[in-house]
């Protein structure tokens, strides 16, 4: 599956704040259709490439042990359109982290810009989902892996971000 | 250290905020899930709200006793038991059960939280002003 509204991760603080860019190019299918004749980039991706953002950071924060659904956006706003040729940022900062989910504050922006703003609340699938998977753990690996998570990650000391034991998958053959 | 009023007042803002109501419409009268139309997913986000607004914490079944309706030792045929409702009582004094006594249904209880319980709760995790 290709649900990557995020290019690559710039910065990526564990439990505290991400920083991601998403190119927006007029190669992407959808543009075409949104609208014909003047592209632009739909507020709902935005906000999927925002809650990747901050959703990525909430699973790293509980080493991938949490099933972390989006659970609620309590608001977001949008100030002017995002086009072709346009690069966002995306930052995310964590608000509150408990023992049920986590509450992220999100910002686009394009330059000094503010293109969007938004509230994100996840949550922790409970017991009852224990044995689902939601993701599998090499699909995931693969994904932090091309984000360049552990290229540009640090945990809470500054030290580089490890593979977390959950997503260590054994080499082909064992 | 806040003062009642300004306990309330902090309420009423993570609420605006987090259920998309006017502030009129919260009242210490108004309940969480029938005048207010907070859904379950709502409460996690209050929650997150009321931690960060009054630098508190609020563990699991604090302010909702999930534990307690969903034991089959407190509860009987969907009604709380006489042993539940002092257990509930004991949980969490700061909700008015006066009308959930009469007929405790246990659907219904979600139902019975009011904004003035609500603060209840915050004034007994924060020293209270005055």
């Amino acid at each position: 599956m290709r649900w990557f509204w995020i290019d690559r991760f710039l910065e990526f603080q564990s439990g505290k704040y991400a920083k991601a860019v998403k190119n927006i190019s007029l190669a992407e299918d959808h543009l075409h259709d949104h609208f014909p004749g003047y592209p632009v980039m739909p507020n709902s991706l935005v906000v999927e490439g925002l809650a990747q953002t901050g959703g990525l950071l909430v699973c790293q924060y509980t080493g991938f042990q949490e099933k972390v659904i989006l659970a609620k956006i309590p608001r977001v706003v949008f100030h002017f359109e995002a086009r072709p040729g346009d690069t966002l940022i995306y930052s995310a900062t964590v608000e509150n982290v408990t023992e049920d989910g986590a509450m992220v504050k999100a910002t686009s922006r394009l330059g000094d810009r503010i293109q969007a703003e938004m509230e994100v609340v996840f949550a922790y699938l409970d017991g009852q989902f224990q044995d689902k998977m939601l993701f599998d753990p090499v699909v995931l690996q693969h994904m932090m892996r091309i984000l360049r998570v552990y290229e540009v990650g640090c945990d809470a000391e500054g030290k580089p971000l490890g593979l977390p034991p959950a997503l260590a998958v054994p080499p082909a053959g064992t | 250290m806040p003062t009642k009023e300004e306990i309330f007042e902090k309420i009423r803002e993570a609420l605006v905020e987090a259920l998309g109501v006017d502030e009129e419409e919260v009242t210490p009268e108004a309940t969480l899930v029938g005048d207010l139309g907070a859904e379950s997913i709502d409460f996690l986000d209050i929650v997150f709200r009321l931690e960060k607004a009054f630098d508190i914490k609020i563990p699991r079944g604090e302010l909702f006793p999930e534990d307690v309706l969903t034991n089959p030792e407190y509860v009987q045929d969907g009604r709380v038991t006489e042993a539940g409702l002092a257990e509930l009582r004991r949980r969490v004094p700061f909700i008015d059960l006066t009308e959930f006594e009469k007929n405790p249904v246990v659907q219904d209880f979600a139902n019975i939280l009011t904004v003035a319980d609500m603060c209840r709760f915050v004034e007994t995790k924060v020293e209270v002003a005055g």
